[in-house]
């Protein structure tokens, strides 16, 4: 069955504290990283359509629910 | 008029509300469980706080689907009252009833405590017992009230007074200092174009006795009962 994967990411300019925290800790690890963003990863199992009907749908899933377009981004694949 | 108050799974906030009415502001007040959709009878509707749906996915994201939420969007068109308090005002603008949306706060904690609000507009049905300018005593209870919208979208909110409640500090002074979770120019509260929705982070129902430490957020509620009993254009 063909897996849709998801990821939601804040768009650019929102402030992400929960990524300056990771940056944070993994400089506390030693660790030289300049910068963190925080996002959703979703896999989303599909039935058995053709690819474009379902481009569609995923793209329908993302604008109603999955991503708030005011603070998010989405972008996603649908393998096989 | 008649005062209702939804309730949706993991609605916590709900019970305040109703006794807030009921028994201090003495008007009729009725519980609106979720699954209904008829909303006729009332005047004023309260969204009011807690952790709707788990605030899975994003806060008020799957709320904004709940079934009474069609009945919400035309009871606000017909020009109903919708009060959206804490999780209240998530959900109404993730149905785009206010423009916006929040994230979550800047010191990633939840933040539970007494904040002070100025009343920067009180030409709406929320607020006419105000005076503008006045800071009113009022508690916070979040974890994403840092309220966020495009410079477009702020500016515009800006200049048609659509902000209606900024945090500042005892002395009514809107700065960083006074800002406690991260909220786009001090935002703690605004209304729609029409006036008649209005969504706040700060909780009016869990101050509207002086033996709760505060009766400020009462003037709220008495605000909308004036506007029921003598409307005015917003």
């Amino acid at each position: 069955m063909p897996i849709a994967k998801v990821t939601v990411t804040l768009k650019k300019g929102v402030l992400d504290p929960q990524g300056q925290t990771v940056r944070n800790a993994l400089e506390a690890l030693g660790y030289d990283v300049r910068d963190v963003r925080m996002g959703k990863y979703l896999e989303l199992t599909l039935p058995d359509v053709p690819h474009d009907e379902l481009e569609g749908h995923v793209a329908q899933m993302c604008e109603k629910l999955l991503a708030n377009p005011v603070i998010e981004d989405y972008r996603f694949t649908i393998e096989p | 008029m008649i005062f209702g108050v939804a309730v949706l799974p993991g609605s916590n906030c709900d019970h305040d509300c109703y006794r807030v009415v009921k028994d201090v502001l003495e008007e009729p007040v009725e519980l609106v469980w979720h699954g209904d959709s008829d909303l006729k009878e009332f005047g004023a509707l309260i969204l009011p706080g807690g952790f709707s749906y788990g605030d899975y996915l994003r806060v008020g994201a799957i709320a904004r689907f709940s079934p009474i939420m069609e009945a919400v969007k035309r009871f606000a068109a017909d020009g109903g009252l919708v009060l959206g308090i804490c999780n209240g005002f998530q959900i109404l603008l993730e149905l785009g009833l206010l423009p916006g949306a929040m994230l979550r706060n800047r010191s990633l904690k939840f933040i539970c405590e007494y904040v002070t609000i100025r009343v920067e507009n009180n030409q709406t049905p929320f607020t006419n017992q105000c005076v503008e300018g006045e800071t009113l005593r009022i508690p916070i209870a979040h974890n994403d009230g840092a309220y966020f919208a495009d410079p477009a979208t702020l500016e515009e909110v800006a200049t048609n007074r659509r902000v209606v409640f900024r945090y500042c500090d005892e002395d009514g002074r809107v700065g960083e200092e006074a800002n406690p979770n991260g909220a786009m120019d001090n935002i703690a509260g605004i209304v729609n174009d029409r006036g008649n929705v209005l969504g706040m982070m700060p909780h009016p129902e869990r101050c509207a006795e002086e033996l709760m430490g505060s009766a400020d957020g009462l003037k709220i509620f008495r605000s909308m009962l004036a506007y029921a009993v003598a409307p005015t254009s917003p």
